[in-house]
């Protein structure tokens, strides 16, 4: 198996509240150049366990491996792309694309990689600029071209289309789609979106809340590009909908009780 | 700048000199405390002609340049200091606030007692007077890194050493221009308190020595030109860099 995250446990310790578990005893197999999205309600702890893939995160038990080894910190062999494109303000969109490659390859070898990955995502033109003249959705391309650039064996992705708008986000879909066919990367793709859940992956896995977990597994076996009308991808959204109401419903309950502890 | 605003500020210049030739003109003041516009510029442009004021100005600058060099180092070490030391900053943290809120003539005597009626002295009033705001945004600096660029460096392997000089301290440049420009402002303040007690040269000193025989025209000329140098350097220099650095960092449109 290529990505295993073996009964891992994130519990974060707090010394006026005592310790919080986000969620224990997730299991989850990843197979190669496959496209998984973690789909879930805020509060389940998908973007944490994600995370805890990249190695940000500690683990508080369980393991994960990638391939043979063991994750316990960041490196190259995951690249990362956040809700927040997160470039270097101080350096040009192909310096930026270049930096994870400093001390890797050789002066001009780091230049065609940078310029192979801002072709992929249709940014040749602004190659000498500064983050601050590009859009919200040009910076998060160079965001994936940056994670791309390091050749990682996994991409990992937290809600990267989150901040978006409406438009951007459905070009940007596209575009990693193409990325996808084209570098058949293992994708790992943290999401709240159903819909963009079922647009872009092969497998979707559902989490619940309170206490954090996985509640189901599907497999989308529908062929690209997926239609929002597509007959399959309603049945689906509806059938993930349905699961979803009741974690969202818990979280309503407990914080309708609260409020109602607390009210006089 | 836009010609309406140019010709704006040059009225209101003309207006403020209209107002003090009137004055003036009165004659309600004695001449010897109140000497004309036209008289203020000629003992300038006299001070200028013999080189009086162009030497005073030279020493202010080598004390400022010297003192400002110091406090800048000095300041950026403390600042790093207390933005990365936990420790540091709960235990010291607070006597630089107390530190800063000394304001600069206080250490003249001090100064002046300790290492004597020298150039020297003025040289530690204008560190004593830079070094604490370097260092209170330095540690600011240190602090507002935002942490996704952390996170991102750390993704793409960095970390140590490396993470620290390719992503934090280039991260907190603008907080550190900001540093800069406040240690140049505290600095300038500091050394004309510390040049008006010195016995010389400098521009703090040639205001005293025109005081102490009753130049009032050499008085107020000197008042005009630390005002002029100092804005003009700020807006020259240092405010361009901030704002330079601002709009790259994406902190301004």
């Amino acid at each position: 198996m290529f990505l295993q995250i073996k009964e891992v446990t994130k519990r974060f310790e707090d010394q006026q509240e005592g310790s919080f578990e986000v969620f224990s005893g997730v299991d989850l197999k990843i197979e190669k150049n496959q496209f998984v999205s973690i789909l879930g309600p805020s509060g389940c702890g998908k973007s944490t366990l994600l995370s805890m893939v990249a190695g940000l995160e500690s683990i508080t038990e369980g393991t994960i491996f990638l391939g043979d080894e063991k994750v316990t910190q960041p490196d190259t062999d995951r690249g990362m792309v956040f809700q927040q494109p997160a470039l270097f303000p101080w350096l040009s969109v192909t310096d930026n694309v270049i930096f994870p490659l400093k001390g890797k390859l050789a002066k001009d070898e780091r230049k065609k990689v940078a310029a192979k990955h801002l072709k992929m995502v249709h940014l040749t033109r602004f190659k000498d600029s500064y983050p601050h003249e590009l859009s919200g959705g040009m910076q998060q391309r160079v965001a994936i071209a940056r994670a791309l650039a390091m050749d990682p064996k996994v991409l990992l992705m937290d809600e990267p289309f989150g901040a978006l708008d409406e438009q951007t986000r459905h070009i940007l879909h596209d575009e990693l789609m193409k990325i996808f066919e084209e570098t058949k990367k293992t994708i790992l793709f943290v999401t709240h979106s159903i819909q963009e859940a079922i647009k872009l992956s092969d497998r979707v896995i559902v989490m619940g809340t309170r206490p954090g977990r996985i509640i189901a597994d599907f497999s989308v076996d529908i062929e690209r590009p997926r239609q929002r009308d597509d007959l399959r991808v309603i049945e689906m959204e509806k059938e993930i909908m349905s699961l979803l109401k009741v974690e969202i419903n818990k979280v309503l309950k407990e914080e309708l009780d609260h409020e109602a502890k607390h009210t006089y | 700048m836009k010609p309406s605003i140019l010709i704006k500020r040059i009225l209101f210049i003309v207006v403020v000199i209209g107002i003090w030739q009137a004055v003036y003109m009165s004659g309600y003041f004695p001449e010897i405390q109140f000497p004309s516009p036209i008289r203020v510029f000629n003992s300038l442009i006299e001070g200028f002609a013999d080189g009086t004021l162009i030497k005073a100005l030279i020493a202010s600058f080598k004390h400022l340049l010297i003192g400002l060099t110091l406090a800048i180092t000095f300041g950026t070490l403390l600042g790093v200091l207390f933005g990365k030391s936990r420790q540091a900053d709960e235990t010291a943290g607070m006597y630089l606030i107390a530190m800063q809120s000394i304001p600069s003539i206080v250490w003249v005597p001090l100064a002046i007692m300790l290492i004597g009626l020298n150039e020297t002295a003025v040289i530690f009033v204008v560190v004593l007077g830079g070094t604490f705001v370097m260092a209170l945004n330095v540690r600011t600096a240190v602090h507002s890194v935002p942490p996704q660029f952390i996170k991102a460096a750390r993704t793409m392997g960095s970390k140590g050493l490396d993470l620290f000089f390719k992503v934090e301290v280039p991260a907190s440049l603008p907080y550190f221009m900001t540093g800069i420009r406040l240690a140049w402002a505290f600095s300038w303040r500091a050394l004309m308190a510390g040049e008006l007690l010195s016995n010389g040269p400098g521009l703090g000193y040639s205001l005293r020595y025109a005081m102490d025989f009753a130049v009032m025209e050499q008085v107020i000329g000197i008042i005009i030109i630390v005002g002029v140098v100092g804005s003009i350097v700020d807006q020259m220099i240092f405010s361009k860099l901030e704002k330079k650095v601002m709009k790259r960092w994406g902190l301004i449109k």
